[in-house]
């Protein structure tokens, strides 16, 4: 008897290889926007890696976690190259996760029969805000500090219950070396537990339901007579294969970025993170990285005090009502056909704003609001006008994807 | 196409382009590894140590650390260095032939380059323990009527000589390690480099 | 023409502007640095450890480490480079207690070990270069960059000594020019060397991975794009099979 067997007998070694990888028939049309769900993937298991190793070296202390980083950096061995491949990584691993996300905007992966893979997605989407922003007070800089300071007081903006709250998070009136032990255990076991569930969740549901396509059409109603869609083709090899390609192109660019230009001007390692925590300098500006500025402008732009509660308040609940917009895409979207390329000039318009619009606030994030750094307008300004037309696409959704002329879906992919 | 010529180029370009890139993660793997061994940090902390025993009198015992380790400086007086003699015959390895526990220009009775003064890793040679000194003699010294002075552990009962050497029935495999030493001056030992490095 | 070619034209056209605009407010001077120089960084060190080692600390950096990586030898590092510490693996951390230090300057001399990463080379060429004579401050001293910094100029005796001139005529002081009053024992091209010199070595001091990390690149870039290629004739195989 093989080894094969002796396995097979107590575990489903075969039995899930056939099911999820040789005989997982996906459609035959992925494009390239199809790459990013293995490279997110490969990025969770990087910085799962790569953490590890750092957590072998870095100390959870106020007084001695700046100083760990840069012995990191200098007297472990390749020490910097394992830091900066998580610090890199973790800009990397938002990359890949927004072009994940985006490629269901695009051919409607987010809709009927796959609500619960988005769901989980939005789950998986959020809690990585979480573990970056755990994992960003770590290093103990002073735009580490200063930026955790602004988000907890943020909690502090709720009414009543704001203040305990935020020190019931803290541990500590301020940030404090209780603040960051405890996010330490969030970042390192808490949120990479939580992540590997849902990922895994995630995964079982996609298989459960099959891969949507570019061309938004379900291969499932179109099977030979053996029971295998006609449009579809066995995962191994034709997908590993690919992806493999995918996975070198990526790290290609990942590891240049690593060599050569690890801060990348500032966009991936913030100067002023090279500075320790002091709390009697405030950085000039405090904006978090660039993955989460989207929703650091979104919070900023609401100024108005005539609110009840207060800006500050409204603001916190523009924030979270901006990501808890995306829970209900599925239910919002309303065409009668689910790709993009059957779509008509409407969805086309709103997407083309809402994506051009996400990005200028991600960089109007990062800039001073009283400053003008796109043309006319005061930086405020813009970021409110994006405000409305972010929230514009998903309100206006129902409204507009109904009235979409769209044009009739193929019976095969193209 | 032929299906053969399929077949032999995929099994080709399958087997290298798998060979590169295990060859690929193996390379991204080996600094993970490496960053495990002793940071600059780790070998600076086992640097040498420079003692100086221009008061450590005759009979008596110095301690210091090196490495994590204590590190005994005894200075024997003229009656430890004759019992050195007279109870080679309780000695496990009275000879020092287990050559990793001294350096060369400690393989004698004395153990030490300057027969007076003894350099040993105070760490009992059978799971660790710090072993107590017991200079005293007879009956009085609590070990029995026959100790002559030495080093007894307290964990297992393990008994040492005046030279770190180990007694015959004991828990203790080998005599206590005695360390590169060398003398910077007449008074100054430094522990960690042997002689030919500080002539250097 | 497809969404997405639309979309990356419009964010093309709106990113490339922000993309050419320039970055900070302040007015640096720029300075060039090249970490292959060993001579120049062999001289910033001897700058920085004879001049600035006495207040501030390089803690970050070992004695040793410094110098393999500039390849000086044991014997002129432990005699010339090493004043405070006692074994060439020791941390370059500073002698003046920080208690001491507050109650002379009133602020604890920051530590420079990662300065070339949170100010940039930029600043500190040009804040080593813009002392001046101002008989109002504690120190006698004043910059026209840091405006009432807590460090006197240290450099003094190779620089000399100068006065800066203001511009009232606008209701604004506006800054417009040093004077020479005293000259110091280096020429300005001379001092500027120094400077630059010095700033070379924080750069190294900063980041020593530096030194390596774009040679490996280079080799990492070329089995990189040896494996793209391979892959790629791979997935092209198999998907001959593919209609």
């Amino acid at each position: 008897m093989s080894l094969l067997n002796w396995i097979d007998d107590r575990f489903p070694l075969t039995k899930v290889w056939q099911e999820h990888m040789a005989q997982y028939y996906a459609p035959k049309n992925f494009n390239i926007w199809y790459y990013f769900g293995s490279l997110s993937l490969l990025m969770l298991v990087l910085q799962i890696v790569t953490g590890i190793v750092l957590t072998m070296h870095y100390k959870p202390d106020a007084d001695l976690a700046f100083a760990s980083v840069e012995y990191i950096m200098r007297d472990v061995p390749a020490g910097w190259f394992v830091r900066y491949l998580h610090g890199v990584g973790a800009s990397m691993f938002f990359l890949t996760v927004y072009l994940h996300m985006f490629r269901a905007l695009l051919y409607g992966s987010h809709r009927n029969p796959r609500e619960l893979i988005w769901l989980l997605g939005m789950v998986i989407y959020v809690a990585l805000m979480a573990e970056a922003f755990f994992g960003y007070l770590l290093p103990w800089g002073n735009m580490s500090y200063w930026g955790a300071q602004v988000i907890i007081s943020l909690f502090g903006a709720i009414p009543g219950i704001g203040e305990p709250l935020a020190e019931w998070i803290r541990g500590d009136f301020v940030i404090s070396d209780a603040t960051l032990n405890r996010f330490f255990a969030f970042h390192v076991i808490l949120l990479p537990l939580l992540l590997a569930l849902l990922v895994y969740l995630h995964i079982v549901a996609l298989h459960k339901v099959g891969s949507n396509n570019p061309d938004g059409i379900e291969i499932k109603k179109n099977k030979d007579k053996d029971g295998i869609p006609v449009d579809g083709i066995p995962f191994h090899p034709y997908y590993t294969v690919k992806d493999t390609f995918g996975v070198a192109v990526f790290m290609t660019v990942f590891l240049a970025i690593v060599f050569f230009v690890p801060e990348l001007g500032g966009w991936f390692l913030e100067k002023d993170n090279f500075a320790p925590a002091d709390i009697l300098q405030t950085p000039p500006d405090i904006v978090p990285l660039w993955y989460l500025t989207p929703y650091y402008s979104i919070l900023r732009a609401v100024t108005f005090e005539w609110l009840p509660g207060g800006a500050k308040l409204w603001g916190v609940i523009a924030m979270g009502a901006a990501i808890v917009m995306f829970f209900f895409l599925p239910w919002l979207d309303r065409a009668k056909v689910r790709s993009i390329r059957y779509r008509g000039w409407l969805y086309k318009t709103f997407l083309i704003l809402f994506v051009v619009t996400f990005l200028m606030l991600g960089y109007l994030g990062t800039k001073n609001p009283g400053h003008v750094d796109i043309f006319w307008f005061k930086n405020l300004i813009w970021a409110q006008i994006g405000l409305v037309i972010y929230f514009a696409f998903f309100l206006l959704m129902p409204i507009y994807t109904r009235l979409d002329p769209t044009k009739p879906e193929p019976d095969r992919v193209r | 196409m032929a299906d053969n010529i399929n077949n032999d180029r995929r099994r080709v370009l399958t087997t290298v382009t798998t060979g590169v890139g295990l060859a690929g993660a193996v390379a991204l793997a080996v600094p993970l590894v490496a960053s495990m061994k002793p940071s600059a940090r780790a070998r600076a902390g086992g640097a040498p140590v420079e003692v100086d025993i221009t008061d450590l009198a005759p009979g008596h015992m110095k301690v210091v650390e090196w490495r994590g380790k204590p590190v005994w400086i005894l200075r024997r007086d003229e009656a430890m260095l004759l019992e050195l003699v007279s109870i080679v015959s309780d000695l496990s390895d009275p000879d020092s032939t287990v050559v990793e526990q001294q350096p060369d220009y400690a393989r004698n009775a004395h153990r030490s380059i300057r027969p007076d003064v003894l350099v040993v890793l105070g760490v009992c040679t059978h799971l660790g323990c710090a072993p107590s000194k017991n200079f005293g003699k007879g009956a009085a010294s609590g070990l029995g009527d026959d100790w002559v002075g030495g080093f007894f552990c307290p964990c297992h009962g393990s008994k040492f000589d005046l030279s770190g050497r180990v007694y015959k029935n004991v828990p203790a495999p080998t005599n206590l390690e005695v360390p590169p030493h060398s003398y910077l001056s007449d008074n100054r030992i430094v522990i960690g480099i042997d002689e030919e490095e500080t002539t250097a | 023409m497809s969404v997405i070619k639309k979309l990356l034209l419009i964010v093309s056209l709106l990113v490339s502007p922000a993309l050419l605009a320039s970055g900070g407010g302040e007015n640096l001077d720029s300075v060039y640095i090249n970490l292959a120089d060993k001579g120049s960084l062999r001289r910033g060190a001897h700058t920085f450890v004879n001049y600035c080692l006495s207040c501030h600390a390089a803690s970050y950096m070992r004695y040793e480490r410094m110098a393999a990586d500039l390849e000086i030898d044991t014997r002129t590092l432990v005699e010339n480079l090493m004043f405070v510490a006692d074994k060439p693996g020791e941390l370059m951390t500073v002698n003046m207690a920080s208690e001491d230090a507050k109650a002379w300057f009133g602020v604890v001399p920051p530590d420079l070990s990662l300065t070339a990463r949170s100010r940039g080379p930029d600043w500190i060429y040009t804040y080593l270069r813009s002392f001046y004579r101002d008989e109002t401050t504690p120190t006698g001293w004043n910059n026209t960059l840091f405006p009432s910094v807590a460090m006197p100029h240290v450099l003094y005796e190779w620089q000399g000594m100068r006065e800066a001139q203001f511009d009232d005529s606008h209701g604004v002081s506006q800054f417009s020019g040093f004077e020479q009053i005293v000259s110091g024992e280096m020429s300005e091209a001379a001092y500027d060397e120094a400077i630059s010199d010095l700033t070379n070595f924080m750069v190294y001091l900063a980041e020593p991975a530096k030194l390596v990390r774009y040679r490996i690149g280079f080799w990492v870039m070329g089995f990189m794009l040896v494996f793209m290629g391979l892959s790629y004739a791979l997935k092209k195989e198999y998907w001959r099979d593919i209609h």
